[in-house]
């Protein structure tokens, strides 16, 4: 479980601004090979900025962000997404007039380089649509395919839009509260559903919550913050002992 | 273990629209031999108008870019050809397009840079403003536009020399150059619906519906816009270089916004929220300004209540309405 | 050097009349988010209003009445534009914005041979004030006196602008109204109400620009197109929903005009544009814009 795991993103001493207020204060955050980190703080503690930043749709005021040694700084979203991080979003973000399915196959498309082809008919590739089809399948959604992605259900939506960000088979996964505005008894196969993907194809997850139960149930490690810095970063164990996290977060959310 | 679902195949097959569009295609080839020359000469108009129409929409319906300058690449089209004529003493059909279609390449690919990063308003207003432009210079530089009396075109040779326009040129419009629009038309048509229901395709209905999940797919935008922009300006281009030897003369008036308007106005009026709305809107739309232009002087303000209506009341356009229609009639039997 | 100040007076002009257009097109984007694609249209209205006042109606009158008439143009865009958008506009605010923007091409088309149908397809002129003020001299050359008068309400407009924007309450329910609607809305502002005053203030502005040009040039068919056209680089350069970029976009504009039309007329026009492209390439805000 410890041990010598590579890291896989570091970032140092990350800045951005808001008008007058550090967002992201000098953070030194990091995600390891293979695991599945939960994102914790109370809503302005800068989470969203800081998968903002790494992700590229921000661009830092300070600092540097390193993905498998290289300085992805100042790469574009699209280099990043080469480099091997995707993101789903906190407030669903699909493609509604497209089916399921047509919004998983666009991504494969897009990863395989294959969105610039303007004279061959996207019917006629039957490895990208197998793929979508398997992508689905193990998400849960198979039986949705056809459906237009603007109207399966809520819970279905988050899980379609995971499902899109993990199609571009990136090596880091960024999900912005993937189980919000879901009713209780769903949240937990949900999470089934993505930390077993996640988890048998090795890559890893940085998951925003701000529910203790998933985050206590599922990660490897977390990594709390607090306007703007980072508070806490330890197993699940250590950062159920540590003080001010409990005094700063854990006491204040609605899971306790 | 569940029955394995089949493989999910098309977002569309080639088969229903064929079996849709072949009948159509040979009704249209029939009618110089049934009808008399004017109808299929006033035809002719109407396909060549389907082509930029069609061109159109593919930034409108598929892209979400609503381009109120769309006049200028059909002048740019037709202006190429009657420069050919005037400075290269050219009269070969085949070289017109080449021209055209390398000039559009040309002012759309430079346009295109500076509109495709804005969107909605502000690729509107620029659109418009650069047609605006263009206009203005085919106005100003009258020693090589003609300024307003315009260039002259000759009735051009087809098919590399071998149908040439010598004898009667009625005859000539609504029988050999009425097929060659047709051929050129059901090619447009042909390779339009590929590009949608291509990879690229969906791309582009991917940044219309939702740009930022589109940059987070992985798609890049201005890229893919101006790429969608230079295609569609070329079809545009095409339909002013097969519009210039029907009219046998070009003017400035083809690339004034008015122009535009009516474009605008063809395809909300066909539907462009689908592939055919354009090519019915278009179609509809020339039959429809032949007849009314002799009974008002006032087009504009005709188009300008029908579209504000269109839009206020029956926004899918024909097209829409009609599937709409045929949904209800059948939901009911 | 005369001849200098000659060139700087008519680009004041020009920038007057601009800034009046664009002022009014920013005002409406950047309190309603919209922008009215017959805004150019409306400032012809203006001056077709006020060009058949003087120059028709009151023809035989005289110079005080003449100049009281002027505002005639701006008032008839005032109330063409509170007519206009509770019946066009509203319907489409919840729509998506392509249908907004049809719909405000239509209107362009509709007062475009609106303006046709009223008055005819000849240019209407008010010259009768402009030459009742005479002339002066500058240097050796002579200049006429009305452009100050253009001139001079263009200044005043900008400073009545910024006073009733920055200074009156109605000023600060407008910019509540622009930076946050929902929230205004929540505080109690008659959302419906903002918006159907800052429209009609808006095309006053863009009638007064219309109303104050066309005595020293006639109203003619296309003069709103051909100012949305112009209006629109000022707009870019200067920041879109912005007073100031108005502004200073108008007096760039009207300088580099008023050298385009001396010594490169043929593309004044697309040398504006490049200037424009420009400036949106290297800061697509424009100078004040905010995105």
């Amino acid at each position: 479980m410890e041990g010598a795991k590579i890291s896989l993103l570091i970032t140092k001493d990350l800045v951005k601004w808001f008008g007058d207020t550090h967002a992201v204060d000098h953070v030194n955050f990091t995600v390891k090979e293979s695991e599945v980190l939960a994102l914790i703080g109370s809503n302005g503690a800068g989470k969203t900025t800081l998968v903002n930043l790494i992700s590229g749709l921000f661009r830092p005021d300070g600092g540097q962000i390193l993905f498998r040694d290289a300085d992805v700084t100042k790469q574009s979203v699209h280099g990043r997404i080469k480099a091997g991080i995707a993101r789903s979003f906190q407030l669903v973000n699909l493609f509604d007039q497209l089916t399921a399915r047509d919004n998983v196959a666009l991504t494969i498309f897009s990863r395989e380089g294959k969105i610039a082809n303007l004279v061959a008919l996207a019917a006629s590739d039957s490895a990208v649509w197998d793929e979508a089809h398997e992508i689905l399948k193990a998400f849960g959604l198979e039986a949705k395919a056809r459906t237009l992605a603007g109207g399966v259900s809520q819970g279905e939506r988050k899980l379609l839009d995971v499902a899109v960000a993990y199609a571009l088979r990136p090596k880091l996964l960024f999900l912005d509260e993937p189980t919000s505005g879901v009713s209780t008894r769903e949240k937990a196969p949900i999470m089934d559903t993505v930390t077993s993907v996640v988890r048998s194809t090795g890559i890893s997850a940085a998951i925003i919550e701000h529910d203790m139960d998933v985050v206590f149930n599922y990660s490897d490690r977390i990594v709390a913050m607090h306007q703007g810095a980072i508070l806490a970063d330890g197993t699940p164990d250590e950062i159920r002992r540590n003080e001010t996290v409990i005094t700063n977060l854990i006491g204040t959310t609605e899971a306790r | 273990m569940s029955v394995p679902v089949p493989a999910p195949r098309t977002t569309a097959s080639a088969t229903r629209p064929l079996r849709i569009a072949v009948p159509i295609a040979v009704l249209l080839a029939l009618v110089p031999l049934v009808l008399p020359p004017y109808s299929s000469i006033l035809l002719a108009y109407g396909l060549v108008m389907a082509i930029g129409a069609l061109g159109f929409n593919l930034l409108l319906g598929y892209t979400g870019l609503l381009s109120f300058g769309h006049s200028a690449y059909f002048g740019v089209g037709a202006y190429a050809v009657a420069l050919m004529v005037k400075y290269l003493r050219v009269a070969s059909m085949e070289l017109f397009l080449v021209g055209a279609i390398v000039a559009s390449v040309l002012i759309t690919s430079l346009f295109g840079v500076v509109c495709v990063r804005y969107t909605r308003i502000f690729f509107g207003i620029l659109t418009l403003a650069l047609s605006q432009v263009l206009w203005s210079l085919a106005f100003k530089f009258f020693w090589v536009t003609g300024g307003t009396d315009g260039l002259r075109v000759p009735t051009p040779s087809l098919f590399a020399g071998l149908v040439t326009g010598a004898g009667d040129k009625i005859a000539f419009m609504s029988h050999a150059y009425y097929y060659y629009v047709l051929i050129t038309f059901c090619v447009c048509v042909a390779l339009m619906w590929v590009i949608v229901n291509s990879p690229f395709g969906m791309a582009l209905q991917a940044i219309r519906d939702n740009e930022t999940r589109a940059e987070f797919v992985g798609v890049q935008i201005w890229r893919y816009r101006w790429v969608a922009f230079l295609v569609s300006g070329v079809f545009t281009g095409l339909a002013g270089a097969l519009w210039v030897p029907l009219n046998g003369l070009t003017t400035p008036d083809i690339m004034h916004w008015t122009f535009s308007g009516e474009i605008v106005f063809m395809t909300v009026l066909g539907g462009f929220r689908s592939f055919a709305g354009p090519i019915i809107g278009a179609i509809v739309f020339n039959y429809l300004k032949t007849y009314a232009v002799g009974y008002t002087v006032y087009w504009q303000l005709l188009l300008g209540a029908v579209l504000v209506g269109l839009v206020l009341s029956l926004p899918t356009g024909i097209v829409g309405t009609a599937s709409r229609l045929v949904a209800r009639f059948q939901g009911r039997s | 050097m005369d001849v200098v100040l000659i060139h700087l007076l008519n680009s004041l002009l020009y920038a007057s009349v601009l800034f009046l257009i664009a002022g009014g097109l920013s005002l409406i984007y950047g309190v309603m988010r919209i922008v009215n694609l017959a805004h150019g249209n409306i400032y012809a209205f203006g001056a077709y209003v006020t060009a058949w006042v003087i120059g028709s109606v009151a023809a035989g009158a005289s110079a005080p009445v003449w100049l009281a008439l002027l505002p005639a143009g701006a008032l008839a865009a005032a109330v063409l534009g509170a007519i206009l958008e509770p019946t066009l506009l509203r319907p489409f605010y919840p729509r998506a914005e392509e249908y907004q923007l049809l719909c405000t091409f239509g209107l362009l088309m509709i007062l475009e041979d609106l303006m046709r149908f009223i008055w005819g397809p000849y240019p209407l002129s008010a010259s009768s004030l402009f030459e009742s003020f005479g002339s002066f001299s500058v240097g050796e050359s002579i200049y006429p006196t009305y452009n100050f008068l253009v001139i001079g309400v263009g200044a005043a407009a900008a400073i009545f602008l910024w006073a009733f924007i920055y200074r009156t309450k109605f000023g600060v329910v407008l910019r509540a109204t622009s930076q946050n609607m929902r929230m205004a809305s929540a505080l109690g502002v008659n959302v419906n109400r903002v918006y159907i005053e800052a429209f009609t203030l808006g095309c006053f502005m863009a009638g007064l620009g219309g109303a104050i040009i066309v005595p020293s040039q006639s109203a003619v068919l296309g003069m709103g197109v051909d100012a949305l056209v112009l209006a629109f680089i000022v707009v870019v350069i200067g920041g879109l929903g912005s007073l100031e970029g108005a502004l200073v976009g108008a007096l760039i504009v009207g300088f580099v005009r008023e050298a385009g039309i001396t010594w490169f007329a043929e593309i004044e026009l697309a040398v504006l544009y490049l200037i424009a492209a420009l400036v949106l390439l290297v800061r697509p805000a424009g100078l004040f814009g905010r995105p």
